[in-house]
């Protein structure tokens, strides 16, 4: 993975940039030991690691706006940082990047379940949005696999999904308004408590621009009173075409489920292993989860096992209690874990038309065998999100590059069969030189125009999203400004 | 101006060197230059995967042809786009490149999102006429910035929309709505907003004054709509006498047909559901309709009424839909930090101001 050569001039202003940041931070907030900063030298693509200039912890907007302001003046690289959960590399720091941690800032500052919203400082964990809201029966809807640690900073940089999107939306369509500094100092106050933009959906754009334009320091969310009961059946088939299929069917039946999860044999196997959830042995499992009262959730899973009974299942495993409920879901949340007890993987997030599915699992299986690297697929297919995991040995000499030579022949398969590098874990460096796959340059030169308009000397988490040699020459004005 | 494809709205586009007013089915009423760029040649459904409730439409396609389209696989456009022939006294034919450009979206917004929330991608032509492609037709994508919202609802001055990719969603078996007797703005509001904190999944909520009902839509299977049904007749009897109503009251809410062939200016005024009662008695209008739980408020006033000098400070936005732009800007004057960005872009994306200029300051 290429990054930039590190500034010299920015290094050598070291000193003089922790001097004049604590005089605006409290002294603990202000880290620039090598020993201290190293804790930020990566998030969790842990492949890449790079201990930035030094980090910074500010505590409120107003320290966000002066630590922005004199970042600015120096003309340093900033790197905003949420929980530090990004798979795609998008809080890797630079060398002479400074690291903007918003973790010390975690309040909640309003709950009103009359407008069914919540305001929140940005570094508050995803879960414990509705930890604030679960005792009056609301809940936050977004629900990545790593809830209990992202922040809804990272959730906004990275527009992040989750299992229930399919009923629910990912972050933008839950979002309402933001405060956000510009990378200048100025903070912004956009959206709010009422719905759509006044004006350019400013809002819109600024969630999921992996932390470019600006650094969200509180958020409102839409909070949503919680559903009466929600029951989830398992439904095991003997092929991937037949469960792609019955997917589909489900779909266009006018049954809209809560989630709809997808895995395939190896990831079965190791969740068996690891999770004993008592998953059947077979080569692709749905698990499909429906909400409401007692009797709405009998009548749609009627409905959803009649369609199923249609693609000759070898097992319909309907939950008949609550403990059965968090079983059939423990392999399924156990999954990433259950597959790093096999081996390293890399987790992927290309999505696909559902119709595409049996395809490309067919084709994902053959490149498999080209590369001689294994692949579990576990993903949210009512919305076609894939989550292949390819397993590779970290400690052997270049199996890492071979596993993510595969790993971008499967988002180019993605993208050829009408979707996309990702889904909901973002670009960041990870998937930052496949974009001209998916994109053409005037298409890339039309984002980046945005970033010239929010942060005009490109200092905003750098060498991210667009591919180095596309964003060379903005980057080059930044240096030359030095 | 009527290019029949893509690649010749592009040419169009970049021999461009005077201002143009774009134009879908011209039923809007956007106001703007003379010169006419119209869309209406660009026109087809492209794709249609019912089982990815996935659909793409060159942005001309009449609104009509899509609703049918969807409807025959028992689809539809969740997200309700309001018909404003009635309330502007237009003709024509709406197009989806028209609700896109607008973020046009009905009742059913409270719930399950606006427009720009089941935009999956756009095509569009930028001020120096090339073509832009930006999301895909996937349901869930983070790949790169997302300027399809920036798109929606930016009113074509960003760039001229050539095709739209929308998420569409199965059509509801059966929908019933109840009616609330109710003294006030204010108790319909509290009233909304039970229903809409409900597990129920209140679907519409809207209250007209004239009739004195606060309106509630539940929408799905016959059995669920009937349980949930009762539900909420219980919960809503403290506010006042609950009835079930046979009529569908929801397109004339979408469309504002109160004020069909009224005079008078049309405004509609966006903030937090509880502000609205307040704010709306700020407005002295000459008649209101509240949607969306009171988060949405449509004011008919005399021709000319600064309503925004009425309202004050506020926290929300109010958009003049129907009178003089000239007098009063149609969208609310933004704070400047945010105008400036604002700006920046439309100059980033038409540089030579070719596209709906001054529309949105």
């Amino acid at each position: 993975m290429d990054m930039p050569t590190p500034n010299p001039t920015v290094l050598a202003k070291k000193p003089r940039l922790v001097q004049r940041l604590r005089q605006v931070l409290p002294a603990d907030a202000v880290i620039d030991d090598l020993s201290e900063t190293r804790a930020y030298e990566c998030d969790a693509l842990t492949a890449y690691r790079c201990p930035p200039l030094l980090a910074v912890l500010p505590a409120s907007t107003q320290e966000v706006s002066d630590v922005l302001r004199i970042c600015h003046e120096e003309g340093v690289p900033v790197v905003p940082r949420g929980s530090g959960t990004s798979l795609a590399g998008g809080a890797l720091p630079t060398a002479d990047s400074v690291i903007l941690g918003v973790a010390r800032m975690n309040e909640v500052l309003e709950t009103d379940y009359d407008n069914r919203i919540i305001r929140v400082q940005s570094g508050r964990t995803n879960l414990s949005v509705t930890g604030a809201v679960e005792a009056e029966d609301f809940f936050y809807a977004p629900d990545p696999s790593s809830q209990l640690a992202c922040a809804i900073a990272g959730n906004i940089a990275m527009n992040s999904g989750g299992a229930h999107c399919l009923k629910y939306g990912v972050t933008t369509n839950n979002l309402l308004g933001v405060t956000m500094v510009l990378m200048d100092g100025t903070v912004v106050e956009i959206g709010g408590a009422h719905l759509d933009a006044g004006g350019l959906d400013l809002l819109g754009v600024i969630c999921g621009s992996e932390g470019q334009l600006g650094v969200v320091t509180e958020a409102t969310l839409r909070i949503l009173r919680k559903p009466e009961g929600a029951r989830p059946v398992l439904m095991a088939f003997d092929s991937n075409e037949v469960a792609g299929a019955c997917v589909s069917d489900i779909i266009k039946a006018g049954v809209l489920p809560v989630a709809i999860e997808f895995m395939d044999r190896l990831c079965i196997e190791a969740c068996e292993a690891f999770a004993k959830a008592g998953y059947p042995q077979c080569e692709a499992l749905l698990i499909v989860e429906v909400e409401g009262s007692e009797a709405e959730i009998d009548d749609q899973l009627t409905r959803i096992l009649e369609i199923a009974r249609r693609h000759d299942p070898l097992e319909l495993r309907e939950s008949q209690s609550a403990e059965e409920s968090a079983k059939i879901w423990l392999g399924r949340k156990s999954a990433f874990g259950a597959m790093g007890q096999i081996n390293d993987y890399m987790c992927l997030d290309g999505t696909i038309p559902v119709s595409a599915l049996p395809m490309v699992l067919r084709r994902i299986g053959e490149l498999s065998q080209e590369y001689g690297l294994k692949v579990g697929n576990v993903f949210h297919a009512g919305d076609g999100n894939m989550h292949p995991l390819i397993l590779f040995d970290a400690n052997k000499p270049g199996d890492l590059e071979k596993c993510e030579a595969f790993g971008a022949d499967i988002l180019k398969l993605c993208v050829d069969a009408g979707g996309c590098l990702t889904g909901e874990h973002g670009v960041g460096i990870e998937k930052r030189d496949l974009m001209l796959h998916q994109y053409a340059a005037v298409d890339l030169e039309a984002q980046m125009a945005v970033k010239d308009v929010f942060d005009p000397q490109w200092l905003l988490n750098p060498a991210k999203v667009f591919p180095l040699s596309v964003s060379e020459s903005r980057r080059a004005v930044q240096v030359a400004a030095e | 101006m009527r290019p029949q494809t893509e690649a010749e709205l592009a040419q169009i586009v970049a021999g461009l060197t005077a201002p143009v007013r774009i134009r879908g089915g011209g039923t809007r009423g956007v106001p703007g230059p003379e010169a006419e760029l119209d869309i209406s040649g660009l026109s087809g459904i492209t794709l249609y995967e019912p089982g990815a409730l996935t659909l793409v439409a060159k942005a001309g396609t009449p609104v009509a042809e899509i609703e049918a389209a969807l409807a025959a696989e028992g689809q539809r456009l969740a997200f309700e786009p309001m018909d404003h022939r009635g309330l502007m006294g237009t003709e024509g034919t709406p197009t989806i490149g028209g609700v896109v450009a607008g973020n046009i979206s009905g009742p059913r917004r409270i719930q399950t999102g606006a427009a720009r929330d089941f935009l999956l991608g756009v095509r569009y032509v930028d001020g120096m006429g090339q073509v832009i492609s930006n999301g895909g037709r996937v349901m869930k994508n983070v790949t790169g910035y997302d300027l399809v919202k920036l798109m929606a609802g930016s009113w074509g001055t960003l760039g001229v929309l050539s095709e739209v990719s929308l998420k569409v969603l199965p059509k509801a078996e059966t929908q019933t709505t109840l009616a609330i007797s109710v003294p006030d703005a204010a108790t319909a509001v509290r009233a909304l907003s039970v229903g809409l904190g409900s597990p129920y999944e209140v679907t519409g909520a809207a209250y007209d004054p004239a009739s004195g009902q606060a309106l509630v839509r539940i929408e799905g299977f016959e059995a669920s709509v009937a349980y949930r049904a009762e539900a909420l007749i219980r919960l809503f009897a403290p506010f006042g006498t609950v009835a079930q109503v046979e009529d569908d009251p929801w397109p004339g809410i979408r469309d504002v047909a109160p004020f069909h062939g009224r005079e008078g200016d049309v405004w509609r005024i966006s903030v937090k559901p509880g502000d609205a009662p307040e704010l709306a008695a700020r407005c002295k209008a000459e008649a209101l309709l509240f949607d969306w739980g009171g988060g949405l408020i449509w004011a008919l006033m005399p021709t000319g009424t600064d309503l925004r000098a009425r309202l004050g400070e506020f926290a929300g936005h109010a958009t003049l839909i129907r009178g003089d732009r000239t007098q009063h800007a149609m969208f609310q004057p933004e704070p400047a930090p945010l105008a400036a960005l604002s700006r920046g872009l439309r100059q980033r994306f038409d540089p030579k101001g070719l596209f709906n200029p001054g529309l949105m300051g």
